[in-house]
């Protein structure tokens, strides 16, 4: 991971070095950022239905945009906005919202559910969504999103809309045998509990 | 009276003062430090006021507002139709104060951009390096024929939410079923361009629950509207548009629509053709800047020219103006925009006072439309700079609208991301 970043920085340098044009008429990343706040929150920490960007993996937001860029990764509007930024801008973005710290989403949940999906995360999703899924990972952080958003997300999983990798689909197939989609309704009230 | 000419050569005498100044300051801390004040507490000023604080803690920040509350236009259509309570769009400034920004409620009654003071009606005056004003709009009431403010007491715009969205509401509660309600839509550039159209759902929303023998009708200036492909599919298929029992009837301008006057004693309104009688009429005039930027002098025509990188006035320096009151097209007067644009002339400012070229822009509207139950839409752009043309263009090849193609699923989703939207930007702004 760290020697990714290095490799990275020394590419982006190059490709500076080589443009001073482009460079002069490309936004910086606290910019580039602070014009998603008002869906996404101020300094990517939401506190409403939409996810937070804060924390997550340059890694995982550059490939999430590539793929409402080029259709891969369905959406509602960010395929249309995400169409709106070039390469190296979305990468801009990533490492800027990389290095905000995540602030949890306040809402309601069961406490029932939680202690029940936090006996769910532990047995299938602590493996690669660790600390709880408080830590950012592949896969986001998952602790402290909007349960909303998480619903959509788990039914677009579910449903075949968004594509799950084969280690997170047999941990899913897993976890319907044992709990059914109750199971999945509670690991989202424990990701929502953790404030 | 100083001509324009003298003045600009003046006032550019003073930037460079001004400037050399913010340096020297510079030298000593590690921001620029720089005295800036913000006057107008809407979208667009309370943004610029924040940002500024996080992006320089060091810029001493004051914000005069007339209003200790400040009620969103954006999400106002809701409280027409019951869906929201007044509170929901209410915020106070303590957001603001805690992040250090002065807070200050008093009206702004000149500004005297050579001497670079603002001067309240209460008195007191306020030295500024950078000012940033944001009054928001103003109406043309002379376009309708017997509109005045006080008629606007009975006929409400609610196009400022507060009272007037108050009033508005207690009148479509109070009206019988079976009755008449008009919206106007504005001619010329407005604030909110879906806004009438929403409103127009959301009333048919309420009608059809409460009032299903009832009607609205849109008499429009235009002959055709923001998202108006998406608005009619969604008005076919819950407020049965396009049948003898529809709950809208929209009459485009050239149908005979144009809204030219109105008697308020009659309630009948005065179209291009021919006139119409009404139980509830909300005319939306046609719209000018606040009166502050025309009492500033940073107005020509109806709205304020500026430099679209910094949001700086093209007529007084070291002025800038934000949100609906300025001329930011291609970007349209929303919510969204204004707040956005906050960020790009906060940064701007920040840039200014420490002395350095501001960096690029860049710009983004979304624009969300809640039509009825779990049913909504939206328009989304991304818009980039033309530092020659001093022109904000939208990056081709994206933004748009929801497609017409989008399932029930992706227009619930919508809805919530309309409502997730609203807590994200109003906490963005005030928090």
């Amino acid at each position: 991971m760290n020697s990714k970043i290095v490799l990275r920085n020394i590419v982006l340098a190059g490709g500076v070095a080589l443009s001073s044009t482009a460079w002069a008429a490309t936004p910086s990343g606290e910019m580039l950022g602070a014009t998603c706040a008002a869906c996404h929150g101020t300094n990517g920490s939401s506190v409403g239905i939409l996810p937070s960007l804060a924390s997550t993996p340059a890694s995982y937001f550059v490939d999430s945009m590539k793929g409402f860029k080029s259709g891969t990764r369905k959406a509602t509007v960010m395929d249309r906005v995400a169409k709106g930024y070039s390469d190296e801008e979305i990468q801009l973005m990533g490492d800027f919202f990389e290095a905000q710290k995540v602030v949890p989403m306040k809402q309601k949940f069961e406490s029932v559910k939680a202690s029940q999906g936090k006996k769910l995360h532990d047995k299938y999703c602590e493996k690669c969504h660790e600390d709880g899924g408080r830590k950012p990972d592949e896969g986001g952080v998952l602790a402290g999103q909007s349960m909303i958003y998480l619903t959509f997300s788990m039914a677009d999983f579910l449903s075949g809309d968004r594509e799950m990798d084969k280690k997170m689909k047999r941990k899913v197939d897993e976890l319907l045998e044992e709990s059914d989609k109750a199971g999945i309704d509670a690991l989202i009230h424990f990701y929502g509990s953790q404030q | 009276m100083i001509s324009r000419r003298n003045f600009i050569k003046l006032s550019g005498g003073a930037i460079a003062v001004g400037s050399l100044a913010a340096c020297a300051g510079g030298l000593s801390g590690k921001g620029a430090g720089g005295k800036v004040v913000v006057i107008g507490g809407g979208t667009g000023g309370a943004t610029a006021a924040k940002y500024l604080r996080m992006f320089d803690p060091t810029i001493e920040v004051t914000l005069i507002e007339a209003n200790p509350t400040y009620h969103t236009c954006y999400m106002s259509n809701e409280v027409l139709s019951g869906e929201r309570t007044m509170d929901s769009i209410a915020f106070g400034y303590d957001g603001l104060r805690q992040r250090g920004v002065r807070v200050v409620h008093d009206l702004v009654t000149g500004i005297d951009p050579i001497g670079r003071v603002v001067t309240t009606k209460g008195g007191d005056k306020f030295a500024y390096d950078r000012a940033i004003v944001s009054p928001g709009i103003d109406f043309k009431w002379a376009a309708i024929e017997g509109h005045s403010p006080e008629v606007a007491n009975t006929i409400p715009h609610a196009w400022k939410a507060g009272s007037q969205t108050v009033l508005l509401r207690n009148q479509l509660t109070a009206m019988k079923d079976g009755g008449t309600v008009v919206i106007a839509p504005p001619s010329g550039a407005y604030r909110c361009p879906p806004g009438p159209y929403e409103r127009a759902s959301q009333i048919a929303h309420y009608l059809k629950k409460h009032k299903p023998k009832s009607k609205v009708l849109i008499l429009d200036s235009g002959d055709k509207f923001a998202k108006q492909g998406l608005f009619m599919q969604g008005w076919k298929r819950m407020y049965g548009y396009g049948t003898d029992k529809s709950l809208i009837e929209w009459v485009s301008a050239a149908q005979g629509g144009k809204v030219e006057g109105v008697d308020a004693k009659n309630m009948r309104v005065q179209a291009a053709v021919e006139s119409f009688k009404a139980d509830v009429i909300n005319i939306i005039p046609p719209q000018k800047a606040g009166k502050l930027a025309f009492d500033a002098g940073l107005t020509e025509g109806d709205w304020c020219p500026i430099n679209k990188k910094t949001f700086e006035s093209k007529i007084h320096p070291n002025i800038h103006v934000l949100g609906d009151a300025s001329n930011a097209a291609g970007m349209p007067k929303s919510g969204y925009s204004a707040n956005v644009q906050a960020k790009v002339c906060a940064m701007a400012v920040r840039d200014l006072l420490a002395g350095r070229e501001p960096g690029f822009p860049s710009y983004q509207n979304t624009c969300y439309s809640i039509v009825g139950d779990d049913y909504g839409i939206s328009v989304s752009v991304v818009y980039s700079f033309d530092e020659e043309k001093n022109q904000i263009i939208a990056v081709k090849g994206a933004g748009g609208v929801t497609p017409k193609e989008a399932t029930l699923e992706d227009l619930r989703r919508e809805m919530h991301y309309a409502h997730g939207w609203y807590a994200n930007i109003t906490n963005d702004i005030f928090g």
